[in-house]
């Protein structure tokens, strides 16, 4: 039986039923998919966040934020988790490493993107009058630069929370335990996860859009 | 505050890049006494702007030395030092982010002022750059036309009180009426203010217009002149500063008298005579006299009564 076969309107009916029936299942699953994917965007950001500031702030460095961003996408991640199981063994970790490689791409590009083109007029004006540099990172950059910030991180928690699902194959847990395991919880298990981890993927992404419009400088918005 | 205005030095300061074959600015000396304009003017490639941001350091010198009342800026903190120096851009550069208070507001509140206090400059400034205190201050940049833009631009520059003051071609990208009345205002306010001004131009009638003491720079940074409008229209030094002022020089040096200037002749106040505010440039007043095909005219006061006449030689005299 190929898969197309098994896959009928009622395949849906089928996972609709599947989640009240087995709400505490899918309820611990995507409390580990949550975790996963928070500990690793909480990584990526720690890492990529001050490094594309503060490049982005010098100038300098164009051509690591485009190499990274680059080689973040043309490597796999499944890749990234095997060879990781080498280094890491099996686990949450190995699979934090891997989503890491995956966000750090867009959040620091973003970054970088978002303070380099902050209006120079608007720079030089400041440090002539005397901020120091991090006061203008801070004071003048960064406000004017956070809404493609944020856009950054919301493009790399979906990444991550997408991804996330193949951290099963390594041991990690999270929704892809499911997904991977039709033979425990049959098509409608897989389907109702694979609901659970678009529903979450959604419901990120556009709360950080609200998060993203909600820091767009006021006096630029309405200009 | 050290004091209203302040001494300014350049004692052969020289800024050379790193391979290129002409220094941008080459041992440049010259003093700009306290309380005074320096117009710094010159053709594309003159270093005019290098030497306004070698004083602040926006650009560090090569060699030589620059000193504000003695001091020398190598000796002075980098940030203490520009919070000292009013600054000011052509394009401006406001905090787009922030609304006009806010901007004018930065350099008090990085000196830690208190909130009454910097609400009290704020407003006082706003009325001083002829912006409207009540309802501008809540205003973004964006909101604002390219003159206001300046205004607030100028308002936050001297919102320190600094006794020095850098600006950068600041009405260059104004149109030439709003430039003219900003030109006007500039001068008023520097009659009130007395600061040290370094001021960087293309264009020599504003610098004519403004400065009280002109330094031409030419290609390579050296300086060609640096004395007073009148000397220089009156004496260039070489064919290079005889060029730059044009070749209408002598029309150019009756702009810097008005009518007011002139022993007037008594006289009978025919009505036919063009009537001319004594105010009038005397480049003004002759252009009427040409285009109305008259010998003579009648100077007349704010009121508009006769103060007296005087005549088409008594102008080019």
């Amino acid at each position: 039986m190929t898969l197309a076969d098994a896959f009928t309107p009622g395949t849906f009916v089928d996972a609709f039923r599947f989640m009240p029936d087995h709400a505490g299942l899918l309820l611990s699953k995507t409390a580990e998919h949550i975790e996963l994917s928070f500990a690793a965007l909480g990584i990526a950001l720690v890492l990529a966040l001050p490094l594309g500031l503060w490049l982005g702030h010098r100038h300098r460095g164009l051509f690591v934020a485009v190499s990274v961003s680059s080689l973040g996408r043309a490597l796999p991640s499944v890749a990234v988790i095997a060879f990781g199981i080498t280094l890491l063994g099996v686990g949450f970790w190995n699979n934090t490493a891997a989503l890491v490689v995956l966000a750090v791409p867009p959040i620091l590009t973003n970054a970088y993107f978002a303070v380099d083109g902050v209006d120079a007029n608007a720079v030089e004006a400041a440090r002539g009058m005397g901020l120091t540099e991090l006061q203008i990172l801070l004071r003048i950059e960064l406000p004017l630069g956070l809404a493609l910030v944020v856009a950054g991180v919301r493009i790399a928690a979906v990444f991550v929370i997408a991804t996330a699902t193949i951290a099963a194959i390594a041991g990690g847990g999270g929704l892809g335990e499911i997904i991977v395991n039709q033979a425990s919880y049959g098509l409608a298990g897989v389907v109702a996860a694979s609901l659970c981890v678009s529903a979450l993927a959604f419901l990120t992404a556009l709360a950080l859009g609200l998060v993203r419009r909600a820091v767009s400088p006021r006096g630029v918005r309405r200009a | 505050m050290r004091s209203q205005a302040a001494e300014l030095v350049f004692d052969e300061a020289t800024k050379q890049y790193p391979g290129r074959p002409e220094p941008a600015v080459d041992r440049l000396s010259l003093t700009v006494p306290a309380g005074e304009i320096c117009v710094l003017v010159g053709p594309s490639g003159g270093g005019k702007t290098t030497a306004l941001k070698l004083v602040n350091r926006l650009i560090p010198l090569s060699s030589g030395d620059i000193r504000i009342d003695g001091t020398s800026i190598l000796d002075l903190d980098l940030v203490t030092l520009r919070r000292g120096i009013g600054y000011v851009i052509q394009q401006v550069g406001l905090f787009p982010h922030m609304t006009v208070e806010e901007n004018i507001a930065t350099v008090p509140r990085l000196l830690g002022w208190s909130r009454q206090r910097i609400r009290e400059r704020v407003l006082e400034l706003l009325e001083l750059v002829g912006l409207d205190p009540d309802h501008d201050r809540r205003r973004y940049p964006a909101q604002l036309s390219g003159g206001q833009q300046q205004r607030v631009g100028l308002a936050r520059a001297l919102a320190a009180n600094p006794p020095l003051m850098l600006m950068d071609e600041p009405f260059g990208a104004i149109d030439p009426i709003v430039r003219a009345r900003l030109q006007e205002e500039f001068l008023r306010l520097q009659r009130e203010l007395g600061k040290t001004v370094v001021f960087v131009t293309h264009d020599i009638d504003e610098a004519i217009k403004l400065g009280d003491r002109i330094a031409i720079l030419r290609e390579g940074g050296r300086l060609a002149q640096y004395d007073t409008p009148a000397r220089i229209l009156a004496e260039p030094a070489d064919e290079f500063v005889a060029q730059f002022v044009g070749a209408d020089r002598a029309l150019k040096a009756l702009t810097l008298r008005t009518l007011g200037d002139l022993d007037l002749r008594p006289g009978t106040w025919l009505p036919g005579l063009p009537r001319v505010p004594v105010a009038t440039t005397l480049r003004d007043a002759l252009a009427v006299l040409v285009a109305e095909g008259h010998e003579r005219l009648i100077v007349v006061d704010e009121a508009g009564e006769p103060l007296g006449t005087a005549t088409r030689d008594d102008l080019l005299a």
